[in-house]
C-alpha cells in the first residue's frame, strides 16, 4: 500500500481537539518540524503531548504552547524553554514528569503490547509517589504502565512510501520507539526514497508501524548550542 | 587555587579506570575528557543515543543531526554507535555503564542525591539523570562544595525532592573527595591548600578520615 500524502496539513486534517500525540525528538534535533507547523497552523486545541522536550519558545512545541494549544505535557525535559516554564510555574498547563528512560520504556511496553515493568528508576523519589513498588533481586523498584497515543509524529532522514524508516545520527533518538505506540503513526522524512532504495538490513522502522509518510517541505534543522572546536581539543 | 571548576574535573577523572564507559552530565563532567590521566581511555556514552562521540567540531563542520545531551554539537570517532533513547536507557538501566559523573544541588551522607527541581522556582525536569544514577554501576557527583551563597550542599538530609535514593558513590569538590557506604561519608582525599578542620566547616554532615587520605595533584 502506498503510504505516501502529499502534504503536512493533509497530515493533521483528521486530528481532534483533545487528541494525545506524540512527538520525537531531543531538543529540537530530530523533530516531526513539519507536522508541527501544520497543527500550529491548524490551531487544534486540549493536545495532550508526549515528548522528550519542549523545544524552543519559536521552534517546535514551544510554539503549540505559546498559541495555547496544549493541555497536558507529558515529559522529562523542559529547559531552555521559558514559554514552557512560565505555564508550568503558574499552572497553565499540565505536566507529569516522567524520567527519560521510563518514557521511552513505558511507549516500547505499548507498542511492544507489554502490561508494563518494574523500573529501579526513580524509587524514592516524587516520581515514584501513588505506584506499586517491590522488592526484586536485592532492588526497591516501581511499576510503571504502558503509553500509548492517539498519533505518533516521527521525523526519520529516509522513507519509502511502504513506511519503511532510516533515522540519522542521534536525530533518531525517541522518534524510533514512538514509531511503534499510537493509533496512526506519520512520519516526516527528508529524502522520500523508491521501494527497494532502502537497504532492507539500514532499516531502523519496518513499515508495519508506519500509517503515512509525508516528505518534508522544508527543514530547517536548529541547532540549539553551536559548539566548535577550540585551538586545542575539548570535547 | 586554580578555576575550581578545572580542580574538580581533573580530581573526578582521577576516579576513572582504562576502558571504562562513562556517562558525562552538563557542566563541569564535560571538562573531565581534558583531564584523564595518561594511559586511560574512555568510550563516552549519550544518552540521546550513542556511544564513542568526539570533540566539537571544526567551525563549518557542525551537524544538526549529531548533538549530545547538552545539545551541543559534537563529532564521531572511529567506532561509534548509533541508537534509539529507548536502547540508550536499556544499556544505563541494565548497568551496562560503568560511571556517571554528574553535578548535584544536594547530596546526604545516606547517598541521596537532588538535583532536578526547586519547587515552586525551577521546572526544567530530571531528563535522564534519575535513570542514569539508577542505573549506572558507580555514580560520582562533580561539584562545588557549597553554594554560591556559601551553605552546604552535603548534608546530613537533602531538603529538596530526590534525583535518587542511596545512589552516589562519590563526591568529588574542589577541597575533598568522599566516598559513601554503609558506614556514610569517608574523606579519602583532600586538596593541599585546605585542611580537615575547615572542610568540616562547610559540610553539613559528620565524615570519617581515610587512613590513607590522599591529596590532590596541584
Amino acid at each position: 500500500m502506498n503510504k505516501a500524502i502529499n502534504s503536512a496539513a493533509d497530515a493533521v486534517e483528521h486530528i481532534q481537539d483533545g487528541a494525545t500525540i506524540m512527538m520525537g525528538g531531543f531538543g529540537v534535533c530530530g523533530i516531526p518540524e513539519n507536522l508541527v507547523a501544520a497543527l500550529h497552523a491548524r490551531g487544534t486545541k486540549d493536545l495532550t503531548l508526549i515528548s522528550n522536550n519542549v523545544g524552543l519558545d519559536d521552534f517546535g512545541i514551544g510554539t503549540l504552547l505559546k498559541k495555547g494549544q496544549v493541555r497536558k505535557m507529558i515529559l522529562s525535559y523542559g529547559g531552555e524553554c521559558k514559554v514552557f516554564e512560565d505555564m508550568t510555574l503558574t499552572r497553565q498547563i499540565e505536566v507529569e514528569w516522567t524520567p527519560q528512560g521510563t518514557l521511552a520504556e513505558r511507549i516500547r511496553a505499548a507498542g511492544a503490547g507489554v502490561g508494563g515493568f518494574f523500573t529501579p528508576t526513580g524509587y524514592g523519589t516524587l516520581v515514584a509517589e501513588g505506584k506499586e513498588t517491590r522488592l526484586i533481586d536485592g532492588r526497591w523498584m516501581v511499576f510503571e504502565g504502558p503509553l500509548r497515543a492517539d498519533f505518533a509524529f516521527v521525523k526519520a532522514w529516509k522513507g519509502d512510501v511502504l513506511g519503511n524508516l532510516e533515522y540519522r545520527k542521534t536525530a533518531r533518538n525517541i522518534n524510533q520507539v514512538m514509531a511503534t505506540a499510537a493509533d496512526f503513526v506519520i512520519a516526516e522524512v527528508e529524502q522520500l526514497v523508491d521501494i527497494g532504495g532502502l537497504h532492507p538490513d539500514h532499516i531502523h522502522t519496518p513499515g508495519i508501524y508506519v500509517d503515512a509518510v509525508l516528505r518534508g517541505a522544508k527543514y530547517v534543522k536548529p541547532i540549539e548550542k553551536l559548539t566548535v572546536r577550540k585551538a586545542a581539543a575539548h570535547v | 587555587m586554580s578555576d575550581t571548576r578545572i580542580v574538580i574535573a581533573k580530581q573526578a577523572a582521577r576516579l576513572l579506570v582504562n576502558g571504562d564507559y562513562v556517562n558525562l552530565g552538563i557542566g563541569i563532567p564535560t571538562l573531565i575528557t581534558n583531564h584523564l590521566p595518561k594511559g586511560v581511555e574512555i568510550t563516552l556514552h549519550t544518552e540521546n543515543g550513542m556511544l564513542g562521540y568526539g570533540p566539537y567540531p571544526h567551525e563549518g563542520e557542525q551537524d544538526a543531526d549529531l548533538i549530545n545531551a547538552g545539545k551541543e554539537t559534537i563529532t564521531e570517532l572511529p567506532g561509534c554507535s548509533y541508537f534509539g533513547t529507548e536502547q540508550s536507557f536499556a544499556m544505563v538501566r541494565g548497568g551496562h555503564v560503568d560511571v556517571t559523573v554528574l553535578g548535584a544541588m544536594e547530596v546526604s551522607a545516606d547517598g541521596d542525591l537532588a538535583n532536578w527541581m526547586i519547587p515552586g522556582k525551577k521546572v526544567k525536569g530530571m531528563g535522564g539523570a534519575m535513570d542514569m544514577v539508577a542505573g549506572a554501576k558507580k555514580v560520582i557527583v562533580a561539584m562545588e562544595h557549597a553554594t554560591k551563597d556559601g551553605k552546604p550542599k552535603i548534608l546530613p538530609k537533602c531538603s529538596l525532592p530526590l534525583t535518587g535514593k542511596g545512589v552516589v558513590s562519590a563526591v568529588v569538590t574542589e577541597l575533598a573527595t568522599f566516598t559513601l557506604g554503609q558506614g556514610g561519608l569517608t574523606l579519602t582525599a583532600l586538596h593541599p591548600d585546605t585542611t580537615v578542620d575547615a572542610v568540616r566547616k562547610v559540610t553539613g554532615a559528620d565524615f570519617k578520615v581515610a587512613k590513607d587520605l590522599a591529596s590532590y595533584e596541584r
